[in-house]
């Protein structure tokens, strides 16, 4: 089938229109980070007058960033830890068996989603008090509240991709696994598990990026000790600078490790995205 | 951490007769132990919170009875009065924030789903270079929120953004240098970054949609003499019809919800044109400390969503329906 030239313009067009338009602000992050803040103070200009990566050098010490890059890194690491956790004991329920709430579980999950931030968060911000002052458990302030509250906002999505995942496994597996005496949770360590490794994958880095990214809550449930990545870049401005060049290096620093992890995984993603929208 | 424990119990499976009954029992306890972690946790951040937020809605939840919350005083619908009274500002802007939402939904979700369609379309056949394509049109959705907001707030500054600078001293489209983060164009701000933000998720929900399209049905209709623009109505929009069902919802249902935008990019104070729902609902929380007229609020904006959602699945399910018949 040979391709018309209508084709090829419109390829052309769309291509062109949507690479600047995607291009414009990652050119623009890269090259203010590599500005005096001179430079950026007298108006834009799409070259640096001098390279210089002073601001890389600088970023860490005008907002504690390296502590923030800590609880970033801790949270967001066992959110997804958890999420993963708990979300593939969930989906292999789901998948392999037909008990009681079996519908009303998988559609209470799915419509969390569609409930706004803003409505939860200020009866969690009052339960987490409480269970502050009542059984001594502190929450607001700590990285494990913020842990428990991430877990969950990726528990949806992670739940409904892997239960497309392990449905896509032919029973005859753990059949097999059965006859040779396997218990439950060895056949899904052993056969689900890894025949769904690519899914498994691309919910732990959905779950990353949910909990890397998400300001909401982390500007509520932190204090300066604990403060994330999300809450403490907005630091760089003060009453009368506003660092844009270490803002934007930074920016540039805590997006790359998710961006490169995202891209090499992309493939089982959109594998994913398809397992479950097939259903 | 029950789930722990659990695999020495189920992979040493007690032999002779009478560990049957146990066996057959704990075999159909299984499926609830497993899920348990997973119900917990919903219980506890979303669906006992949700439940206080709506006892919330109805008492009076003012600075004086934070503290002691559970003791505020029932006030039935007085707190939903507060919020709709179109005779004073807090229902005035509260109807404000409700139509600048429903603009910035409708075109940040129709515009990311052409963009998105158009794009995978473009690179539905193979090409030289269409991975860099690919990849390159994926980073806006791998970037965290906050990285790419941060930077669109820079490049919408009055005087050293790039966006001033291309319009008024390199194109000269515009004469005076205008403001992009206060004022009425705060609305056009946070619609470009919200779709450019958003657009790479359709394009990734379509890219994954059109690999399930069998290149046969092109080459058949392509026979028949059908042109790109009929094939792409004939073939790709019926095909990804299940694609779009269920995307469709879910960008309406976040993008209605944005809170993050609007709050990274404006800062605390947000333009009236800009004044998204979310953010609204938290600042008319937090400014004056009224949880209580929050929660009104918030829950007023849950029922709107679940309408429009149930009616969005009556229809689609209903034409789904139809058509099968």
């Amino acid at each position: 089938m040979r391709e018309t030239t209508g084709e090829k313009i419109f390829r052309a067009l769309v291509l062109i229109g949507l690479t600047l338009f995607v291009a414009l602000p990652l050119y623009v992050m890269i090259t203010t980070s590599m500005k005096p803040l001179g430079d950026v103070q007298s108006g834009f200009s799409w070259f640096p007058s001098t390279i210089t990566f002073e601001p890389f050098v600088q970023m860490w010490s005008t907002v504690p960033l390296a502590r923030y890059f800590m609880n970033s890194l801790i949270v967001t690491l066992a959110a997804t830890l958890f999420s993963v956790a708990v979300a593939t004991l969930a989906a292999y329920a789901v998948s392999r068996w037909r008990f009681h709430g079996r519908g009303p579980f998988m559609t209470t999950v799915l419509s969390t989603q569609m409930f706004p931030g803003v409505l939860f968060l200020l009866p969690l911000y009052l339960i987490f008090v409480n269970i502050d002052t009542m059984f001594g458990v502190p929450l607001v302030g700590t990285r494990i509240g913020l842990i428990i509250t991430y877990l969950t906002f990726s528990l949806p999505f992670a739940i409904w991709m892997l239960v497309g995942y392990f449905d896509g496994i032919p029973r005859e597996l753990d059949q097999a696994g059965k006859v040779d005496g396997a218990g439950n949770l060895t056949i899904l360590l052993r056969i689900i598990l890894p025949a769904a490794r690519p899914g498994i994958v691309a919910v732990a880095i959905y779950a990353f990026m949910t909990a890397w990214g998400e300001v909401l809550f982390a500007s509520v449930l932190t204090t300066e000790n604990t403060r994330t990545l999300a809450v403490g870049l907005q630091q760089y401005s003060t009453q009368t600078n506003v660092y844009w060049n270490q803002v934007l290096a930074a920016s540039l620093a805590v997006s790359i490790p998710v961006v490169v992890g995202f891209l090499m995984m992309q493939k089982n993603f959109v594998a994913g995205l398809t397992a479950g929208a097939v259903k | 951490m029950t789930s722990l424990t659990a695999p020495e119990e189920t992979t040493t499976p007690p032999k002779g007769p009478d560990s049957r009954p146990p066996r057959r029992s704990r075999r159909h306890l299984f499926p609830y132990l497993i899920i348990a972690p997973a119900v917990l946790l919903e219980l506890l951040i979303h669906i006992i919170p949700m439940a206080t937020g709506f006892w919330m809605s109805f008492v009076e939840l003012t600075k004086f009875f934070i503290r002691r919350w559970l003791e505020a005083p029932f006030v039935g619908l007085e707190n939903y009065r507060i919020a709709i009274d179109l005779n004073t500002p807090v229902g005035q802007e509260l109807l404000n924030s409700f139509l600048v939402t429903v603009g910035f939904t409708a075109l940040v979700v129709g515009l990311s789903w052409g963009l998105g369609m158009a794009a995978a379309v473009a690179l539905q056949r193979p090409f030289r270079g269409r991975g860099v394509f690919r990849t390159l049109f994926l980073i806006p959705y791998a970037l965290p929120l906050y990285a790419s907001v941060i930077t669109w707030n820079f490049m919408l500054q009055r005087d050293t953004g790039v966006v001033n600078h291309v319009l008024v001293d390199q194109l000269g489209i515009l004469d005076g240098a205008p403001f992009w983060l206060i004022g009425d164009n705060a609305f056009i701000s946070v619609v470009v970054v919200a779709i450019w933000r958003m657009w790479p998720f359709a394009f990734l929900m379509f890219m994954a949609g059109l690999q399930s399209i069998p290149g046969e049905l092109y080459e058949a209709s392509a026979m028949d003499g059908a042109s790109p623009l009929r094939q792409w109505r004939s073939v790709t929009l019926p095909m990804l019809a299940p694609v779009n069902q269920t995307m469709l919802l879910v960008m309406f249902l976040w993008v209605f919800n944005d809170f993050n935008t609007p709050y990274v990019l404006f800062g605390s104070a947000q333009p009236r044109a800009g004044d998204l729902i979310s953010f609204h609902i938290y600042n008319a929380s937090f400014l004056s400390w009224d949880f209580g007229v929050g929660s009104a609020m918030s829950v007023l904006l849950l029922l709107f969503l679940l309408a429009v959602s149930l009616v969005y699945l009556y229809f689609t399910q209903w034409k789904k329906e139809k058509s099968n018949a």
